[in-house]
């Protein structure tokens, strides 16, 4: 217990110090929010109102301390574009950002460990040939394929003469106009998700089945599995009860480290597709100056990484009994 | 796996080399507009109403893009390199100092190096391009910015292993300073680690540019990179699919050979240091 309470403790020092290190990057950038926003031709009084307005001649403690103080409740002040609060921008935007993440991180999994078991399990000309398909894939960034994917949906659908169904949607979240309800809906939906979650899946898919065939590699070759085969288990035994299972830890912490880079990676995703996450936010809001958003989606990114980090600390024990 | 790197680094010249001789016989100008209507959005293969052939066609202003895809391979490839070296030379500078002289020194080190680290690095890049005004100079400040904090934790590992070697006392018996030490003796034995990190490092670094120019905030046209290509082609990608997929199918090409190079790099040292490497090739775009 003061394990976990120590964990606790560290995580929400890390918490404050990125706060901190957001108020140090906007401080160190040139210029701020009242220049930014002041209209074209104002006088130097309307622009020092703005500033007063936002608090921003108050002495460098008084915004630090406010600013850290309305972080840690969770107020990041109001979205200068959207003129509400950035909280509300969040809390619309992360539920699409996580459910997509989500979805296509356990896709991930599936298929990365069963590719690295099988590359591990059979060396040989078509382990080399898996090898460079998903380094390729690896190294492709997200944005490309998502075009690539756009393209081969609708022109090369089209082109191709495929059936309707395979002309897959590729913007937004549903329909426009569509006021489809209940089963309907779920399809328009999956429809939707279908090629963003393919593209973000494909590539975390890559990483996982490389990060697994290494691992796997190596245990095939240790002393104890020899021994269990040479005790007459057969290789499918081994394959489960010796090398998945402690293949398995390392890929627990992957997964919790890899779900926030999943969530940040959905940035090019989510404009490629035009997803209303938290990627389109942020980007949207880059684009907008609007630095009250750009800080407060930092924060919930940092947020995750943190929490998704703790978990595996919480997690890692249960799995695996050395940890305790 | 040798072969698989001879490969790679074979590739990878080939790259490098039609980046720096290749614009030298463009027909025109890859990065100045010239005569628009009769050149446009030309198919892969195509000759224009001058005559010029183009293999790989040409962008919505008339521009080859062969010969637009090398001058960008020039740019993206520094920035990958530029920007990998500068993140390792810091992390080495910091993670030394920090694991050598342990004490307030590390705590802080390692609390700057933790914090960068729970924000998602394309994340604190984007802010950072957002931040900053964008172009290719910050975007190798911000990669440097941002890379460094792996290595250093790694470097910083190393240096805590190797202080506690034979080899370190023995220097210290002979009367060698303690900035001797660390310099002469400790980090040169920390290098293959760093190495593998740096050419993974190259690969990360030119797609997490390629995603920062895609967004506005890296590259800025005119100057072409793979990324603002690709954004360059993305409405045309319905239209004209060449546009988009030619670059990045270099930038693939590119990263693919970093990686593998990288890989077979890593293989090749696991025997005497120790693994881990691969950790550090979170990836960007």
């Amino acid at each position: 217990m003061p394990h976990l309470l120590r964990r606790l403790a560290g995580a929400l020092v890390l918490v404050w110090l990125v706060v901190t290190l957001t108020f140090i990057l906007v401080r160190a950038a040139p210029g701020d929010a009242a220049q930014l926003l002041v209209p074209p031709g104002a006088s130097a009084s309307d622009e020092a109102k703005l500033r007063a307005e936002f608090g921003l001649d108050a002495p460098v403690a008084v915004q630090y301390a406010r600013w850290v103080g309305g972080a840690l409740m969770g107020n990041f002040g109001e979205s200068f574009s959207q003129r509400r609060p950035v909280r509300a921008v969040i809390a619309d935007a992360l539920p699409v950002s996580l459910g997509l993440g989500v979805v296509s991180l356990a896709l991930t999994y599936l298929l990365g460990v069963a590719i690295g078991l099988v590359q591990a399990a059979r060396r040989g000309a078509l382990d080399s040939a898996i090898t460079i398909a998903t380094t390729a894939v690896y190294a492709a960034p997200s944005f490309w394929l998502g075009l690539a994917a756009i393209a081969l949906a609708t022109h090369g659908a089209a082109t191709l003469g495929l059936p309707a169904a395979l002309r897959l949607p590729a913007f937004g979240l549903r329909s426009a106009a569509s006021d489809a309800t209940g089963v309907d809906a779920l399809v328009d939906l999956i429809r939707h998700a279908i090629l963003p979650v393919a593209v973000l899946a494909a590539i975390g898919a890559a990483g996982v089945a490389r990060y697994t065939r290494a691992s796997a590699v190596a245990l095939w070759s240790l002393d104890w599995v020899r021994t269990a085969r040479a005790k007459g288990a057969s290789r499918t035994r081994v394959q489960w009860r010796h090398v998945l299972a402690n293949a398995l830890p390392p890929l627990v912490i992957l997964f919790a480290l890899a779900l926030p880079g999943v969530v940040a990676g959905s940035v090019f995703v989510e404009s490629v597709f035009a997803w209303p996450g938290m990627g389109r936010a942020l980007v949207q809001a880059i684009a907008a100056r609007d630095t009250p958003v750009v800080l407060g989606c930092t924060v919930a990114y940092a947020a995750l990484v943190i929490v998704a980090n703790l978990a595996v600390d919480l997690v890692l024990p249960q799995l695996d009994p050395r940890r305790r | 796996m040798t072969r698989i790197a001879a490969w790679a680094i074979g590739a990878l010249a080939l790259v490098v080399a039609l980046a720096i001789v290749g614009p030298a016989f463009a027909p025109a100008d890859p990065v100045a507009i010239g005569e628009v209507v009769g050149t446009r959005l030309l198919a892969p293969l195509a000759t224009d109403a001058t005559g010029h052939w183009h293999v790989l066609g040409t962008d919505r202003f008339g521009r080859d893009l062969f010969f637009r895809m090398l001058v960008a391979g020039r740019v993206s490839l520094l920035v990958g390199v530029i920007g990998s070296v500068a993140a390792a030379v810091l992390g080495l500078a910091i993670g030394a100092l920090a694991g050598w002289s342990r004490g307030a020194v590390d705590t802080v080190a390692m609390a700057a190096a933790d914090t960068m680290l729970a924000v998602p690095r394309l994340v604190l890049l984007l802010v950072c391009a957002a931040l900053w005004r964008p172009g290719t100079a910050t975007v190798i400040v911000v990669l440097a910015a941002t890379g460094w904090m792996g290595i250093a934790r790694l470097i910083r590992g190393e240096v805590l292993g190797l202080a506690a070697r034979p080899f370190v006392s023995a220097a210290e018996a002979l009367g060698a300073r303690p900035r001797r030490i660390l310099w002469r003796h400790v980090v040169p034995n920390a290098v293959g680690p760093l190495l593998v990190a740096t050419t993974l490092g190259v690969g990360n670094a030119m797609l997490l540019e390629s995603g920062l120019s895609f967004l506005g905030l890296g590259v800025q046209p005119p100057a072409p990179s793979w990324g603002n290509m690709i954004a360059g082609g993305r409405d045309l990608i319905v239209v004209a699919p060449w546009v988009s997929l030619a670059p990045g199918i270099a930038l693939v090409l590119t990263v693919l050979c970093c990686t593998l190079l990288g890989d077979a790099l890593d293989a090749r040292l696991r025997g005497e240091q120790h693994a881990g490497v691969r950790e550090l090739s979170a990836r960007g775009a």
